[in-house]
């Protein structure tokens, strides 16, 4: 078993993606979601897509890696429109102006061409901005993200809290299992077997130690991060974060392109955010 | 020596608001530049909060009243922030680990940096300056996990050193290191010292293992109190130690058996300093005067682990071809670096992990079939930190937790605690909250709540770390106690004293793999094993050596075949 983290663990692999500085990566994140976001047609989500899992492949981060966090995501997803669906069936109506009904269905409710366009449109909008986010997460040295953050303006306690919770996140992780095993070997079940209430009351004890050793653990980092002049100034500067160089030109200049063409399509192509093909 | 007083308490005196009295009395001490100190104390003695007044996390993180005056270059520290004292005092927290806040070696190094807005490029120069004087500028890019404890306190030293402080003060930085790792220490901050001249301060209460390297002035605190100020000679060949809970320097424990009546003119506060012409013979006629005894355990097998070979990942062995037999009643223990796979091996013991190939038997039994709850009942394993334990605010529902897990009723239950409580000498406390409990005091809690599953066996992870003398000497005690009723007990332990006196047997892992299993005497004499599993040589070895003893494994364990005989163990 290995204790180091796989949710969060950043890949150091030598790709033109690990090239680019957090900032980069950061700011070109924000620029193409909220290119996505602006945009309804699908064609241009259709692009986008398209191009992020490009970027995927170039940043050579492997599918196992990633399993985990596509799996939640696509229950989110799909959770997310069933339940648009059965709260507003008449949105892609609304929207489009016209009513075309393919089915009727139990309770009143119709599926039209219309809810069937405008959800698949969401959907994949969905679906076309998390490889970024994935990329984003998974190709950036934490401390670097944090000080992206500090430099596009959070508060750099805040953003420093970001990557002290990603160093001390396995540690605690470990604690846990440690603790876990030897209160299991005082007789704790932790299987189906229990109650859900009784494993509900049981996992208390293995919480409870957690809390006081990780109560031990923050005094001493708090103490260590005064005595080296944590918070003494208003700013800081940080050890990680990189300078532009070409490479990071070109990727702001790309995303930008990117959300001025979506924008340029709404305006002027579709003559509002929304693609119709009803008309 | 340049004569200027860098730090000076004045008639000081400090008082924590949650404390009833004051803990530090009238401290009146001058320290001058480029000095060594060490302060040593038991638990409890003041010494920790003198070093966090000198740092400012008093009163910046523990609030309290100050009397008199502490002048650091001149200046008092009340009127100084937190951070103005930091670019005069460097400080070294225990725990490496914990204290490394960057993701890399490089980030923490660089920590005070970031926070003075130092510019990047001009940081990665100096880290890189900095590094190179405590040998890190080629690990620069790893994260703490793959650093050695050694490694880590390497980083931490030049993370405060960056700053280009005065004084560098270094709270027990012996804690949680490995012999070998802890005598490095030692060395790595006698030769930066050597080399930049500054002001090293030191508390620790492992003295023998701090006068490894020279030291100028030994303050030994009690009490709150300064009780002396002496040059290492003079405190190690007075009484003080012992009458204040600190333990002396086993070559001077040694030398007092045989009758030698120890002087500063004998040079003893370091062993290579000793000398010996005068005590040569009274040594030589106390060592052959002793018959060491030969005790062999012949009771039957009670553990054994035979051909066990494990392997987190399937590639890297943990263990490798592990075969061992301890018998009933004995005391053993586990010893190796960090890494080694000791923790391994317990938590194959204890079920938490399986054995991919081998058979681990209790008496002539095969446990591989039991689960963790049932292994529980025959292997009990005490964790380092009682705080990983404890889940239950009161003491008896603490020791009673793994019985009412099993469903006994609460008659019988009743019935076991009060005797567990009764043998590890709680029954005053038992309807106390744990919150109350000094930390020996919590130990005793969680080996109680363990032993009341009436284990034959018991392992404890570093059933001593962090604890001086006093509290050491309590908790051993009791465990020799807890293994005449006859449990048999199993140690993993860095402590090279605990290993000699307690242990007759000792268990040396390296690499996975058993490199001795012999008695403590003979493994801390073995050069080889000492050095290929990160031991430290006893300095009772050197003293024989030293004093033209020919066979020095012998001289160590008649020292403690007479030690046994005088405590009466």
């Amino acid at each position: 078993m290995n204790f180091k983290t796989k949710l969060f663990s950043y890949n150091t692999v030598d790709t033109p993606i690990h090239w680019l500085s957090g900032l980069t990566k950061l700011i070109c994140f924000l620029l193409l979601t909220f290119a996505v976001m602006f945009s309804y047609d699908i064609r241009v989500i259709f692009a986008v897509m398209f191009f992020s899992v490009a970027i995927l492949q170039l940043s050579k981060i492997r599918f196992s890696q990633i399993r985990l966090m596509v799996v939640y995501v696509l229950i989110f997803v799909v959770t997310n429109a069933v339940i648009s669906f059965f709260f507003s069936p008449e949105e892609g109506v609304k929207i489009y102006g016209t009513r075309h009904v393919i089915v009727d269905l139990y309770g009143g409710y119709k599926l039209t061409w219309e809810q069937v366009f405008y959800q698949t449109t969401k959907f994949f909008k969905y679906l076309s901005v998390i490889p970024f986010g994935i990329i984003f997460l998974l190709t950036t040295n934490p401390s670097e993200f944090a000080s992206s953050l500090n430099r596009i303006g959070v508060n750099y306690k805040a953003a420093f809290a970001v990557a002290l919770t990603l160093r001390y996140f396995p540690d605690v992780q470990r604690e846990y299992h440690v603790i876990s095993q030897a209160q299991q070997a005082r007789g704790l079940e932790l299987s189906r077997k229990a109650k859900f209430i009784d494993r509900f009351k049981n996992s208390l004890l293995i919480v409870i130690p957690l809390i006081f050793s990780s109560l031990d653990r923050i005094e001493l980092i708090s103490n260590a991060m005064d005595l080296r002049g944590f918070s003494k100034n208003k700013t800081r500067t940080w050890y990680t974060s990189r300078g532009f160089a070409f490479g990071d030109y070109i990727a702001l200049v790309i995303s930008t392109l990117v959300l001025l063409g979506t924008i340029y399509i709404s305006v002027f192509v579709n003559q509002g955010r929304f693609y119709n093909p009803f008309i | 020596m340049n004569e200027q007083v860098v730090i000076e308490f004045q008639n000081f005196s400090f008082q924590y608001f949650s404390q009833a009295e004051p803990t530090l009395h009238h401290i009146n001490l001058k320290i001058y530049r480029g000095e060594k100190i060490l302060i040593v104390g038991p638990s409890g003695s003041g010494k920790s909060t003198l070093g966090h007044c000198l740092n400012g996390l008093i009163p910046f993180s523990y609030k309290g009243d100050m009397y008199g005056s502490l002048k650091i270059n001149g200046a008092e520290t009340r009127d100084q922030t937190i951070f103005e004292l930091s670019k005069m005092v460097g400080t070294v927290l225990q725990d490496a680990d914990g204290q490394f806040v960057g993701l890399t070696a490089g980030e923490d190094i660089a920590f005070a940096l970031e926070n003075d807005n130092i510019p990047t490029s001009v940081m990665h120069e100096r880290v890189k300056r900095v590094a190179a004087m405590v040998d890190m500028q080629d690990l620069l890019g790893l994260p703490p996990f793959e650093l050695s404890g050694g490694q880590k306190q390497r980083t931490s030293l030049a993370g405060v050193m960056i700053d280009d402080v005065d004084i560098l003060l270094f709270d027990e930085p012996l804690a949680n290191l490995d012999p070998a790792t802890g005598k490095t220490a030692i060395e790595i901050i006698n030769d930066i010292q050597k080399r930049s001249h500054k002001t090293v301060v030191i508390i620790e209460h492992r003295l023998e293992d701090v006068l490894h390297c020279n030291i100028d002035r030994v303050i030994l605190v009690n009490d709150g109190r300064i009780i002396a100020d002496l040059n290492p000679h003079e405190l190690v060949s007075s009484t003080l130690l012992t009458e204040n809970g600190i333990r002396e320097p086993l070559y001077v424990t040694a030398l007092k058996y045989a009758g030698v009546e120890v002087s500063s003119e004998m040079h003893p506060g370091h062993i290579t300093t000793l000398k010996t012409d005068v005590s040569r013979k009274l040594l030589a006629s106390w060592h052959n005067a002793i018959d060491v005894e030969i005790r062999e355990n012949t009771n039957h097998t009670i553990l054994k682990m035979e051909n066990i070979s494990f392997s987190y990942d399937g590639a890297r062995p943990i263990l490798d071809a592990i075969n061992f037999d301890i018998r009933a009643g004995e005391m053993v223990s586990i010893v190796g670096r960090n890494g080694a796979g000791k923790s391994t091996l317990s938590k194959l013991l204890c079920g938490f992990e399986r054995e991919d190939r081998g058979i681990i038997f209790y008496g002539r039994e095969n446990i591989r079939g039991l689960s963790i709850k049932e292994r529980a009942e025959i292997i009990g394993l005490v964790m380092q930190n009682p705080n990983q334990m404890i889940s239950k605010p009161m003491i008896y529902d603490e020791v009673a937790l793994g019985l009412r897990l099993r469903n006994f009723p609460e008659e019988q239950i009743t019935l076991r605690v009060e005797k567990v409580l009764k043998i590890c000498g709680l029954s005053p406390f038992k309807d106390w909250p744990i919150s109350a409990l000094s930390y020996g005091q919590k130990k005793r809690v969680t080996i109680a709540s363990i032993l009341v599953l009436e284990p034959k066996i018991l392992i404890l992870d570093e059933p001593t770390a962090g604890q001086d003398f006093r509290h050491y000497t309590e908790i051993m005690k009791f465990l020799v106690e807890i293994n005449k009723f006859g449990v048999t007990i199993i140690m993993i332990t860095h402590d090279m004293h605990l290993m000699l006196e307690y242990t007759p047997r000792a268990i040396v892992l390296s690499g996975g793999r058993i490199i001795a299993d012999t008695a403590a005497s003979v493994v801390l004499t073995d050069s080889r094993v000492i050095k290929e599993a990160n031991l430290k040589e006893t300095s009772l070895f050197q003293l024989a050596q030293m004093s033209g003893i020919e066979d020095g494994t012998r001289f160590v364990q008649g020292f403690i075949d007479y030690e046994r005989r005088v405590k009466n163990r």
